[in-house]
C-alpha cells in the first residue's frame, strides 16, 4: 500500500476559539502507523500540530488517541487498518490542552492514595506469592495511557466516576496484598467507584496492555460483597493467562 | 497549578461531587465520543459488551414505556365490554401481534442480559462475558422464535 491518505486531525488552541478539524494528505506505505503519519504532518505540513509521544513501541502510553472513533496507541495503530479518511482525535473524557494533547492530571488523581508503583516483584527475593495467584502481573502492565477511561460509556456521562484504570489498580493492590486493605475497599465501595461500572467491557477492549480493567472491577466487586463475611479470606485473583471470553 | 486536592494525596479528604466536577472541568474542553447519553448507544467499532450495554438501556426504556402503555390499555375496561372487545379486535391485527413479539424480544434481551450481568458482575465468571452473551443470545433467539410462532399461530 503506497500512496497518500487523507487525515482529518482535531485541532484546538484555547486562544483561538472552539476546536476544529484540519485535513492533510499524507504519504503512507505498508506498515505506516498513525503516529508516523502525524509526525510527517508535523515535519512537512504544520509544525504547530501538538501531540504527545515518546517510545514508539507501546510501552510509554503517551500517544493514546481516537482513530476513526476507536481508542488506540498511535504508535502501533497501522494506517492500512483504517478505511477512508483517517480521523484522529484526542482521547475522550479528559480535558484537551491543545490539538491531540489531553491533561492527564484528572486521570491520575482518580487513583486511590497512596499511589505506589508495584515494580518488578518477580525479581524480589522472598516476594509474597499467595496461593491463589499463579504469577505476578506487574502493575506496570498498566501504562496509564487513559484509553480505558476514553472508551468507557459511563465516563462519557459522569465525570465523577473514578474510571477503570484506578479501579483496576485498587484490585491489583488487593491481589498483591499491599497497602491498607480496608482503606482500599473503603475507597472502592462508593457509588462513583466500583458500583458505577456498568460492565460494558470497553475498557478491556481498549486496553493495549492486557490489564483487563473490567475483569478486575468485577473481581473487586466480589471482594466488596464478601467484605465482613470472611475478612481473613484470600483475595480474588485473575488467572493471568486465561483467555478473555 | 494551585488546585484543591481531590484525594490523590489525602485519602481522608472527601471533596464532594461539585468540587470534583468543577476542578475536572476547568482545565479545558472535554471531548466525548458522542454528546451526552448518545455515547451509550454509539456502538460503532465497539465490542460485544458495549452492544449489550446499549441494548440493555434501549430495552429497559422500552419496557418502562410498555408498562405505562399497558396501564393505559387496561383502562379501556372502564369503557365497558364493547370498548374492550373493540380494542381486542385491534390488538389481534398482524401489526399489534408483531409488537407483541417485539415485547417478548425486549423482555428476553433485558432479562437474559441481566442474568449475564449478574453472573459477570458478581465476579464469578468475569472472563466469560462474550461467551455468556452469545450463549444467552442463542437461547433467547430460540425462545423468541417459539413465541413468535405461538403468537401468530394463535391468530391464525
Amino acid at each position: 500500500m503506497n500512496g497518500t491518505r487523507r487525515f482529518r486531525v482535531h485541532r484546538f488552541d484555547r486562544d483561538a476559539g472552539p476546536a476544529t478539524t484540519q485535513e492533510f494528505e499524507v504519504p503512507v506505505g505498508e506498515g505506516t502507523t498513525v503516529l508516523e503519519a502525524l509526525r510527517w504532518i508535523q515535519l512537512h505540513r504544520d509544525p504547530t500540530l501538538s501531540l504527545r509521544h515518546s517510545c514508539f513501541h507501546a510501552s510509554c502510553g503517551t500517544c493514546g488517541v481516537r482513530v476513526n472513533g476507536k481508542e488506540g496507541l498511535a504508535c502501533v495503530t497501522p494506517v492500512e487498518r483504517e478505511g477512508g479518511t483517517v480521523s484522529v482525535e484526542p482521547i475522550a473524557n479528559l480535558p484537551v490542552l491543545t490539538d491531540l494533547v489531553v491533561d492527564m492530571a484528572p486521570f491520575v488523581e482518580r487513583f486511590p492514595a497512596p499511589h505506589p508503583i508495584v515494580r518488578g516483584s518477580e525479581f524480589i527475593p522472598g516476594a509474597q506469592t499467595p496461593d491463589d495467584v499463579e504469577e505476578y502481573m506487574r502493575f506496570e502492565d498498566c501504562i496509564e495511557c487513559g484509553l480505558c477511561l476514553s472508551a468507557c460509556p459511563v465516563a462519557a456521562t459522569d465525570d465523577t466516576y473514578v474510571g477503570p484504570a484506578a479501579l483496576a489498580y485498587a484490585q491489583r493492590m488487593l491481589e498483591d496484598d499491599r497497602g491498607d486493605r480496608e482503606a482500599l475497599l473503603d475507597w472502592a465501595d462508593k457509588d462513583n467507584a466500583a458500583w458505577r461500572c456498568h460492565a460494558a467491557f470497553e475498557c478491556t477492549e481498549a486496553c493495549p496492555s492486557d490489564v483487563r480493567p473490567a475483569q478486575r472491577i468485577m473481581a473487586l466487586r466480589k471482594e466488596l460483597r464478601g467484605r465482613g463475611k470472611a475478612s481473613e479470606r484470600a483475595t480474588t485473583s485473575l488467572p493471568a493467562t486465561e483467555e478473555v471470553g | 497549578m494551585n488546585e484543591p486536592d481531590l484525594g490523590a494525596t489525602d485519602p481522608d479528604r472527601d471533596p464532594g461531587v461539585e468540587e470534583i466536577l468543577r476542578v475536572r472541568r476547568q482545565r479545558g474542553p472535554v471531548e466525548r465520543s458522542a454528546p451526552g447519553p448518545v455515547a451509550w448507544f454509539d456502538v460503532r467499532r465497539r465490542g460485544t459488551g458495549h452492544f449489550a450495554f446499549s441494548l440493555n438501556r434501549i430495552t429497559g426504556l422500552g419496557l418502562v414505556f410498555y408498562l405505562y402503555l399497558h396501564l393505559a390499555v387496561l383502562s379501556q375496561l372502564l369503557g365497558g365490554a364493547d370498548a374492550w372487545n373493540s380494542f381486542l379486535q385491534t390488538a389481534t391485527t398482524p401489526l399489534f401481534l408483531g409488537l407483541d413479539v417485539l415485547l417478548v424480544f425486549g423482555l428476553l434481551a433485558h432479562g437474559l442480559n441481566g442474568l449475564r450481568l449478574a453472573l459477570v458482575g458478581s465476579g464469578y465468571v468475569p472472563n466469560r462475558q462474550k461467551a455468556l452473551f452469545w450463549s444467552l443470545a442463542t437461547f433467547g433467539a430460540i425462545i423468541l422464535l417459539y413465541s413468535a410462532i405461538h403468537v401468530f399461530g394463535a391468530d391464525g
